[in-house]
């Protein structure tokens, strides 16, 4: 930092070019631009949106679906990770949310009762990993390890209940939501959009998102200054499960079964992942919806381009792994700060 | 030790100190922060070097360049925290890093009777197997200095040994140091508990600004004479205090506290006071000052007595409800408990005052903004906006930053620990100024600090502690730097 004033004294096109790529949404946003721009040479049709039964398909619109779930999930886990906190439940809610909607499901309940009742259990989930990490003080990894392993045998558990191993299930409710579409767009994007937003209203229009921020970026002195940090922690992991019902909801939907073995296997570390490429940071402190949503498209928009391109699907976490790694490296500030001072050497 | 100097960048730690330690004695090293004891002992036992000056030991010359080679010359050091590690067991920890071999393994059996060995020589009797942490504290201690002690040490090093032990427990301690000193060993007894000096020591050196300012036998230096020592003052130097007749204090007492103590941490004291007030806290290092802000605020809980606040007895002891009831609180380490250094400027301005609000009532930007550059600007705090970052802004800074989100809530009742540290003299005196201006306003204030001259010239009344205890009060016509200065080291238990 000592040496930015002299840079932006002889350099102004550089200072300029600083402002620019100082703000948070840049490098995530050429990332995906850059992404599309690849798509576009090997698969010219790759943009190409058209209407088949009364909505809206392509593979844009592929892609904004598929990310919906792990969208979903990484705005929780942004909640988390801005208390400092993390979340490795998700994946064991979104199992147990639909074993449960199964079981309830051929139990005979009414549809309405058996959304409700889903959201409930993740609301329980959330009660759980909050007691642990708030009120036992557990580290928060090990705290939510607990459900993790354990959530995808409660859900097995459940489904023993009626006998099944992958029972299926028919909803015109639950499927509706997930799959069905209103006009020509698929609900759950108008659904996913409804969350985001107020989401985005708790946290941004309450002071709640100022309090989280606090707790993550020092408890200590959150405390001091009055704020009921355990609260606080309590309604982030509460808030996180329930991100994660709905994802269940969506994926047991659009599934027809409850397959607790496989279903939303590792969307806890694609959650973490979109969280950090959307600029947050597991040191906590900060809290950005929209960029988290950002990175959840990136890793959705990596696999669908990867699989439309005609790669091998074995290539698809190298491949991801790789873009992860670059659009990482172009947020460090250490890289980005040494990439001016080379350039401003440079001469003009 | 003769004439040892150390310079860290910018700073002259030690300052051609001469240190000398008899065979059989205790000698207590005395000195505020930042005095120098801390490098002094890190030079006898090797962890730094000194610039300049030499160490002898039994009249010869010695090089210690590395704690193994302290320890090798008998040279054994307890630091201030135990570092030993709770999970493992005494034995463990007692052979930590020099275990018994047999065929390239531990032998176990072995570590074990050594172990033994060790704690008998302090006259403890223990299960050695069980995890250091199921312990006392005090057993903890006892068996750190176990570990410190070979059967050749000479010098013992104990670095505030006594900071987190009751009085039984710091008895039983003292105990073995009578009898470590029987067996003619030396010992360097560092702490800020005044009596314990005089309960055990035999000799004393105080360390003030990096100089040795004296060194005495204990009898020859009576407390009063050790007081000022520590704090540099001639007592014959009496200043005019600031606000002499300038009191506003009125009306009934807004905070009581009866009996109010935690164990370990303070005695069970009384206070009060009342709005416009200005009470200060007075001590030495270590005296109890944080502890008292802290238990009044709720940050620390009491475990006895009776807090009333605004005529209600608090319930839950929390900065919650302390701060619903009016009160605001600056703690004395900003960056470990005052800042949340993430957020911006404005943000950690508006944090009190939200939180007094709740959640659901949100300051809009705009009010933010406001109150924010009201603050700015009322304590002259250097940022450029009010969105930077408060972690990038200079130390003053970052103070300021925490006064002005205790103002901005609106508090009656103002808790300050060591409000001006690390803020230069112009912005002193403009926040003492203010501190005025809002006690003529009717606001309480409880102010504890380490600036002896700070607090005489601000405080209607001072509460004096010392080693955890308050030991008097000094009211307004009496505040004199020398009174203070008496009633610290009056109280001899």
């Amino acid at each position: 930092m000592k040496h930015s004033a002299n840079i932006e004294a002889d350099a102004p096109s550089i200072s300029r070019l600083r402002a620019i790529a100082g703000h948070r949404a840049v490098w995530p946003v050429v990332a995906l631009a850059l992404i599309f721009v690849v798509d576009g040479f090997i698969s010219p049709g790759f943009f190409h949106i058209r209407i088949v039964e009364g909505r809206l398909f392509g593979n844009l619109i592929d892609i904004l679906y598929r990310a919906a779930p792990t969208a979903l999930v990484a705005l929780g886990m942004a909640i988390v990770i801005g208390t400092k906190g993390i979340d490795l439940s998700v994946g064991s809610v979104i199992a147990i949310v639909g074993a449960v909607i199964t079981w309830r499901i051929h139990a005979g309940d009414p549809h309405f009762a058996i959304l409700l009742i889903a959201l409930g259990v993740g609301l329980l989930c959330g009660l759980w990993n909050g007691f642990l990490v708030a009120i036992l003080d557990i580290q928060p990894i090990i705290a939510t390890l607990i459900l993790m392993v354990s959530g995808r045998g409660i859900g097995l558990m459940i489904n023993l209940l009626y006998g099944g191993t992958n029972p299926s299930f028919i909803s015109p409710l639950l499927q509706g939501l997930s799959v069905g579409h209103i006009g020509l767009i698929p609900t759950r994007l108008i659904l996913g959009v409804a969350i985001f937003c107020a989401l985005w209203l708790l946290i941004r229009r309450t002071a709640l998102g100022l309090f989280l921020e606090s707790v993550g970026g020092n408890s200590a002195a959150a405390d001091l200054t009055g704020i009921n940090a355990r609260l606080i922690k309590y309604a982030a992991y509460l808030i996180c499960a329930l991100c994660a019902a709905w994802a269940g909801v969506i994926l047991a939907a659009d599934t027809h079964t409850s397959d607790p073995v496989s279903v939303g296997l590792y969307i806890e570390l694609d959650a973490i992942l979109a969280v950090v490429i959307g600029g947050g940071s597991l040191a906590g402190g900060r809290i950005y919806l929209g960029m988290t949503v950002l990175g959840a498209l990136i890793i959705q928009a990596l696999t669908t381009s990867i699989l439309t391109s005609g790669l091998p699907p074995e290539y698809n976490l190298v491949v991801k792994a790789v873009v992860v790694i670059i659009v990482l490296l172009l947020q460090s500030n250490n890289l980005r700060s040494a990439l001016y001072a080379t350039l401003a050497r440079q001469p003009r | 030790m003769v004439g040892v100097s150390k310079a860290f960048p910018g700073v002259r730690a030690l300052e051609r100190v001469d240190f000398r330690v008899e065979a059989g004695e205790v000698h207590a090293l005395l000195g505020e922060n930042g005095a120098g004891k801390s490098t002094l002992i890190k030079i006898m036992t090797g962890a730094l070097r000194g610039d300049e000056g030499e160490i002898r030991l039994d009249g010869r010359p010695v090089e210690i360049g590395a704690p193994g080679q302290a320890r090798a010359l008998g040279i054994g050091t307890v630091y201030q925290e135990v570092n030993l590690i709770p999970t493992m067991s005494v034995t463990k920890n007692l052979t930590l890093g020099r275990q018994p071999r047999r065929f390239g393994l531990i032998a176990w059996r072995e570590a074990r009777r050594l172990a033994r060995a060790r704690l008998k020589r302090l006259k403890i009797d223990i299960d050695v197997e069980r995890p250091l942490g199921s312990y006392s504290v005090a057993i903890q201690q006892l068996v750190a200095i176990a570990r410190a002690l070979e059967d050749d040490t000479r010098v013992l090093v104990l670095d505030e040994p006594t900071a987190s032990l009751d009085a039984n427990e710091t008895e039983l301690l003292f105990g073995i140091m009578r009898n470590l000193k029987r067996r003619g060993i030396a010992m360097v007894f560092i702490t800020h508990f005044i009596d314990q000096v005089y309960q055990i020591a035999d000799c004393i050196s105080v360390l003030r600004n990096g100089r040795l300012v004296g060194s005495a036998a204990t009898a020859d230096l009576p407390p009063l004479k050790l007081i000022s020592l520590m704090l540099g003052r001639e007592l014959e130097r009496t200043e005019e205090r600031l606000a002499a007749g300038a009191s506003t204090a009125r009306g009934e007492p807004i905070v009581v506290a009866e009996g109010v103590g935690r164990r370990r941490l303070m005695a069970p004291f009384d206070l009060s006071i009342r709005p416009g007030e200005v009470v200060g806290l007075a001590g030495l290092l270590g005296s109890g000052r944080t502890e008292v802000a802290k238990l009044i605020f709720g940050a620390v809980r009491p475990d006895c007595g009776r807090l009333e606040v605004g005529g209600a007895p608090m319930t839950t002891h929390s900065p919650g409800q302390s701060l619903r009831r009016g009160m605001a609180f600056c703690p004395e380490d900003r960056k470990a408990e005052g800042l949340i250094g993430e957020l911006t400027v404005r943000e950690n301005i508006i944090l009190a005052l939200q939180t007094k609000r709740g959640w659901l009532r949100r300051l809009s930007h705009d009010e933010q903004e406001e109150l924010a550059q009201k603050m700015i600007k009322a304590l002259a705090i250097a940022t450029p906006d009010a969105d930077k970052q408060v972690g990038q802004l200079s130390g003053g800074n970052q103070q300021k930053v925490v006064l002005a989100r205790a103002l901005v809530s609106d508090p009656r009742i103002l808790i300050l620990d060591e409000p001006t540290r690390g803020i230069d003299v112009g912005a002193h005196a403009e926040i003492v100024a203010l501190i005025r201006s809002l006690c003529a306003q009717g606001l309480a204030l409880l102010v504890a600090s380490s600036e002896l001259d700070e607090l005489v010239a601000v405080s209607d009344r001072i509460a004096v502690l010392r080693d955890r205890r308050k030991i008097g009060e000094i009211e307004s016509r009496e505040i004199t730097r020398e009174n203070v200065i008496r009633t610290i080291a009056g109280a001899k238990a």
